[in-house]
């Protein structure tokens, strides 16, 4: 097994390929490109098709096209492109349609700047589109995790039958790291349940005992209606009052129900943690190193990572929040984790947010800097 | 087998006004369907919103209903990973040429193998008779007070110069013709487009003085001409026409096949 100092934006493609995909399509947009780059070379290679649409749009529906055949499928974007895609993001939830859409953050709004890392899009991943609808969201911090956790996103998308979110930073989309890939290890490689009862008995959106429907893919032999429309268990129009309640209790309760096997985070010197720091990608590296360098002076500081994002993994903060006086939050933009992290904080626990908005990243010192604020 | 097994008849009723005649398009595609005997598990059916787009929701295939103007979008992903099905996407005009003009003419440009049916009736009829890109000049409508005050577009024009290989107009009151020309389209290979001209006594009709559905269709018998009528027509008299037949029947290298020799021996 060797090592090889890879891109993570590559490692991105080379994940996507490990999962399975076999239909990417996508608009070119900074810091993105290099993934659809990528895949465009190697999809053929795989037995995939990989197409450069017209915008956008056009790419997220091509997807879902191509999963509705029961394919893997991929896109890949930033911003301005991420905020295109919600409409069909929508769709895919609705019609209960899995594939995985990757958003290499840069900074906004609007075209920003198009090489400017910032963590901008957290709640638009979840809350960007019309109306309820769930949302799987992963956050990886290092080059071996985007591999890992691109995976993940195809294996979470095929098992509850929904878009994934993977988002990224630019600063590790355009990192290097040394990542043995192989190395990586035998990773679980999941695809959709397939069902052999007959197609007149079949009924698409009757979700069984785990909440999640068995769609098969189109030409299969079993002909149904997929639509963005409120619909009955065979895909046909209904908007019935029942129907539309038991359509909103499905596509968003099959993420709740199994929400503490969708959540993945990490903690690190959180058991008697007084000080909790709560940071994503990025951010959580400078965060990692702030703890150490606070533990070294003897103060009781934690990192908790959410790497599953949505669902936000709330017991498990909850539980590393135990001995907490005050959390601490820095992210690069607005401040938006913060409120996800104030739902769940006790009264008591004080949070406060470091935040930076500059295209630059939260360096190490910075938050030690706030560290001894607090403490003051 | 007949053409009624093209249809869920059991879902019905359609929702539809009387008299309209995107219902005339469906019925004609089921019947070229029993003709043609569509494999119903190597077909798919792409539609969007609008009335043209909810109908096809009853045809007897594997149906893909999606956001208003994107048929042609997530046809394109049904099309190139799995070039062995049939893709049919039928549109309404506001669907196809409005929101999904882009769509419409990048698939055109590709040639890809999908057979797209647009029903022209010149209005937005599911949100209650706004314009849409083809509804005539002077012609009344909720967001046109006044009149309609843009041109329409000219669909069988634009597809032919964005690059389809097969381009035909045909319309809801000859049947027999509409039936005709779909048969030709759905066997042609590449990006097929076929435009029908259809009624909307509801919304189009009512504020253009044509609500009752018989008169919409001699409106529509009167408004077209074939070819070989319009070749003895002077220009002024083809003012506001619409020339029914076959506009352009060639082939070029399709997308999916040009992928297939491209990535030949590549792949698993
Ligand atoms: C993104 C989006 N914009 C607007 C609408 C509202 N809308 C629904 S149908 C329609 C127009 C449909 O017109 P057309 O395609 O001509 O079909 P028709 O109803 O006339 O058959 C519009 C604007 C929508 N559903 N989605
Ligand atoms: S509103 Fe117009 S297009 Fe819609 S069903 Fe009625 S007649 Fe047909």
């Amino acid at each position: 097994m060797s090592s090889q100092l890879i891109q993570g934006n590559e490692a991105c493609a080379w994940g996507a390929l490990k999962a399975g995909v076999k239909f990417c399509a996508g608009y070119p947009i900074t810091p993105s490109t290099d993934v659809v780059e990528l895949l465009a070379q190697e999809l053929p290679k795989a037995g995939g098709r990989f197409i450069q649409m017209e915008d956008e749009i056009a790419s997220m529906g091509a997807v879902l096209g191509a999963s509705v055949m029961g394919e893997k499928a991929m896109t890949v974007t930033s911003g301005p492109g991420f905020d295109l895609m919600q409409e069909n993001i929508a769709f895919g939830a609705m019609a209960q349609l899995p594939c995985v859409v990757v958003n290499v953050q840069r900074s906004g709004p609007s075209t920003g700047g198009a090489t400017l890392p910032a963590q901008g899009d957290l709640i638009q991943a979840k809350y960007g589109t019309s109306g309820d609808s769930p949302r799987i969201v992963l956050y990886p911090n290092s080059v071996e995790e985007i591999y890992r956790m691109t995976i993940q996103a195809f294996n979470y998308a095929e098992q509850y039958m929904t878009p994934v979110i993977l988002l990224m930073d630019e600063i590790i989309g355009h990192m290097r790291e040394n990542v043995d890939l192989e190395g990586v290890g035998d990773v679980e490689i999941v695809s959709r349940r397939r069902t052999d009862v007959p197609p007149a008995e079949y009924r698409p959106y009757a979700a069984d005992e785990t909440g999640i429907p068995i769609l098969m893919p189109f030409g299969s032999g079993y002909r149904y209606v997929v639509q963005g429309m409120h619909h009955d268990v065979n895909g046909m129009p209904n908007t019935g009052a029942a129907n539309v309640d038991a359509t909103i209790r499905q596509i968003n309760g099959k993420i709740d129900r199994h929400k503490e096997r969708i959540w993945l985070w990490e903690e690190k010197e959180t058991e008697d943690a007084d000080i909790l720091l709560v940071a994503v990608g990025c951010v959580s590296r400078s965060a990692l190193e702030a703890v150490r360098q606070a533990r070294r002076q003897g103060l009781k500081v934690g990192l908790f990572r959410p790497i599953t994002v949505w669902p936000f993994p709330e017991e498990p903060l909850a539980r590393a929040l135990a001995h907490a006086r005050a959390v601490l939050v820095p992210e690069m933009n607005w401040g938006q984790l913060i409120h996800k992290v104030k739902e769940v904080k006790p009264d008591a626990v004080k949070a406060v947010g470091l935040n930076k908005y500059d295209g630059t990243l939260i360096m190490p010192e910075e938050i030690l800097k706030v560290i001894e604020e607090v403490r003051a | 087998m007949s053409w009624k097994d093209y249809i869920k008849e059991d879902m019905f009723p359609l929702f539809t006004c009387a008299g309209c005649t995107h219902g005339t398009v469906t019925n004609a595609f089921a019947r070229v369907a029993d003709e043609l005997k569509l494999d119903k598990d190597k077909t798919v059916i792409v539609c969007a919103i609008g009335c043209a787009g909810r109908i096809p929701t009853f045809l007897d295939f594997p149906v893909l209903r999606v956001t208003h103007g994107r048929a042609l979008a997530f046809a394109t992903g049904i099309k190139l990973s799995h070039p062995e099905m049939k893709v049919v996407a039928l549109m309404g005009d506001g669907d196809a040429l409005a929101i999904g003009g882009n769509h419409f003419i990048h698939a055109a440009r590709r040639n890809i193998d999908i057979t797209a049916i647009v029903s022209r009736n010149e209005i937005y009829g599911m949100t209650g008779g706004q314009y849409a890109p083809t509804t005539p000049p002077g012609a009344r409508a909720t967001t046109a007070p006044y009149g309609m005050l843009e041109p329409a577009f000219d669909t069988c024009k634009m597809a032919a110069g964005a690059g389809a290989t097969y381009v035909a107009r045909t319309d809801a009151y000859h049947v027999q013709h509409l039936q005709r020309t779909l048969k030709t389209a759905l066997q042609h290979k590449g990006f097929g487009v076929v435009e029908v001209l259809t009624s909307c006594p509801t919304q189009f009709g009512r504020r253009n003085k044509v609500a009752d559905p018989a008169k919409m269709l001699e409106r529509i018998k009167a408004l077209t001409v074939t070819q070989a009528q319009a070749e003895r027509m002077t220009p002024e008299e083809l003012e506001g026409k619409f020339v029914i037949g076959e506009f352009v029947n060639t082939s070029r290298p399709e997308l999916t096949e040009i992928y297939a020799r491209a990535f030949a021996g590549m792949g698993v």
